[in-house]
């Protein structure tokens, strides 16, 4: 058995580089090689899932739970009853899509702070 | 069992009677008869094997590795410009650790095209992590052929090789060859073991992976320490099919050296010519002897110092050139003395480069040369023999 991830340690070294456990992308937490992150201001979030189709990671979480929904501030009380959206900041890489292709500019994009 | 081939052919009976069962190829003179033979076999249902027609040696070699990683024994054969179009991948193919066999046409390198006999591709290839072995004739193309795959796939190295004959002096000349039997090559090379992977989706594993720099010099590492244990692991081979088979094999092969003054140093089918010019130095009285290298890769230092230290010039004759240095054999063997405290004059004779033949007349040029060193008069490092060294200086404008 083999433990191999970019960026994490090697447990055991194998010959020819072969990664015999595989699944293993999800210890890889991209998320480190941020610069900028996005911020989602849900005053602002019409909930319309465009940045959750375009996240080409997909680091963009979407919430379909009743208490979730409910609790997110919201725009207008209406649209408590559509999905929330949620960066997942252990892979979000910073690329700025969601940031560029939100059509009602509720993504701030902020110089990362560690 | 006796059989007339060409050099091809016994790359491609190599293949046939190892069992390989994946053949990814490209043809380039002076190599396509190695997949044109082997489609025949494959036709002619003597050879269980996929054959695969790509668009080009990058993808030839590609598919090797692809077929190698899953779990087959895989050959392929190239030349010339093909080989140097396969360089990145090569890379590829000893960096995974397949032990992918391969047949090369030694041939020139363009400009000016030229499809004839020089060991520049295969020289051009030597960092890439491959083993190298040179045949003098049709048969060591042969025995080479079988041996790489068993010397490639052991457990202890898991690395590719290629297995040199050069160009039309080889590859189409017709020789007669000794076939050994089917059930004696599948005792010698034994079956196929994948080392990792096999088409099992209850075996995943990823192949091919990043390695980022806190892991990739390991894996370096770890081809360096392989190619370092190829040297026992290519003498046991050699041992073991002398046994076998009853034809003797050695990285580096000394003849007349015993109380040689001067020791001429070759590689490949000039080898045959060049022992044939000693033994009638030989009779002439002259004390020059010939040592001819098999394996290139992992570079033979040990033997090559223990068996030309007594000379007092050894002549390396080459069929490559390493612009603003010299032949590449020359400069591995000079640096093998580095640490020695008695060493021979180390010469390099650059001959036979796209195809011209290394003939009598080329060797006494050679061997001029060499006794006047060996009588203490000056010679230059890097002798181009056969060349028409007026008509070039003419033109680059300096006479």
């Amino acid at each position: 058995m083999s433990k191999l991830y970019w960026g994490g340690k090697m447990e055991v070294i194998t010959r020819g580089a072969v990664i015999t456990e595989p699944g293993n992308s999800v210890e890889n937490k991209t998320g480190t090689w941020r610069v900028f992150k996005p911020v989602i201001n849900y005053d602002k979030c019409i909930r319309c899932l465009i940045c959750w189709q375009f996240c080409p990671e997909p680091a963009i979480l979407r919430h379909d739970d009743e208490e979730t929904k409910m609790k997110t501030p919201a725009p207008k009380e209406a649209l408590k009853k559509l999905p929330v959206v949620e960066i997942d900041y252990d892979y979000c890489k910073g690329c700025g899509i969601c940031y560029n292709e939100c059509p009602v500019k509720a993504i701030d994009f902020v110089k990362e702070e560690k | 069992m006796k059989i007339m081939i060409r050099g091809n052919e016994s790359i491609a009976y190599a293949f046939k009677l190892a069992r390989v069962k994946v053949v990814p190829a490209y043809p380039i003179t002076p190599s396509t008869l190695v997949p044109e033979k082997i489609s025949e076999f494959i036709a002619n249902g003597e050879m269980d094997a996929e054959f695969v027609p790509v668009e080009s040696e990058h993808s030839a070699i590609s598919a090797a590795i692809g077929a190698s990683a899953h779990g087959v024994r895989v050959g392929t054969a190239t030349a010339s410009q093909g080989l140097a179009l396969m360089h990145e991948v090569l890379f590829i193919a000893s960096g995974m650790r397949l032990p992918i066999v391969m047949g090369i046409g030694n041939r020139a390198l363009s400009a000016p095209i030229n499809i004839w006999c020089d060991h520049q591709d295969m020289m051009s290839q030597r960092d890439t992590g491959w083993m190298q072995f040179y045949a003098e004739s049709n048969q060591e193309g042969l025995d080479l052929g079988i041996m790489a795959f068993k010397i490639a796939e052991d457990e202890r190295i898991l690395l590719p090789a290629m297995v040199g004959i050069d160009a039309f002096v080889l590859t189409h000349t017709v020789e007669p060859v000794e076939l050994p039997e089917q059930k004696d090559v599948d005792d010698f090379v034994g079956e196929f073991v994948p080392h990792y992977v096999t088409l099992d989706p209850a075996k995943p594993a990823t192949l091919g992976s990043f390695g980022f720099p806190e892991h990739y010099m390991e894996f370096k590492f770890g081809q360096w320490i392989a190619m370092e244990r190829a040297k026992k692991v290519i003498d046991e081979v050699f041992a073991e099919f002398e046994q076998k088979f009853g034809r003797k094999y050695s990285k580096v092969s000394a003849e007349f050296v015993e109380d040689a003054d001067i020791i001429l140093v070759t590689m490949g089918s000039m080898t045959s010519t060049t022992r044939e010019f000693v033994r009638k130095l030989r009779e002439q009285g002259k004390k020059v002897g010939l040592v001819k290298i098999t394996v290139f890769r992992p570079f033979p230092k040990e033997e090559l110092v223990n068996v030309l230290r007594n000379a007092k010039v050894v002549a390396v004759m080459e069929r490559n050139i390493s612009f603003g240095f010299g032949g590449a054999v020359y400069g591995e063997l000079a640096a093998s003395f580095a640490k020695e405290v008695k060493k021979p004059k180390i010469l390099d004779f650059i001959v036979g480069l796209g195809g011209r033949d290394v003939t009598f007349n080329t060797l006494q040029e050679v061997v001029a040369l060499a006794e006047k060193a060996a009588n203490g008069k000056k010679v230059e490092e890097v002798n181009w023999i056969d060349v028409n060294k007026e008509g070039v200086l003419k033109a680059e404008g300096l006479q």
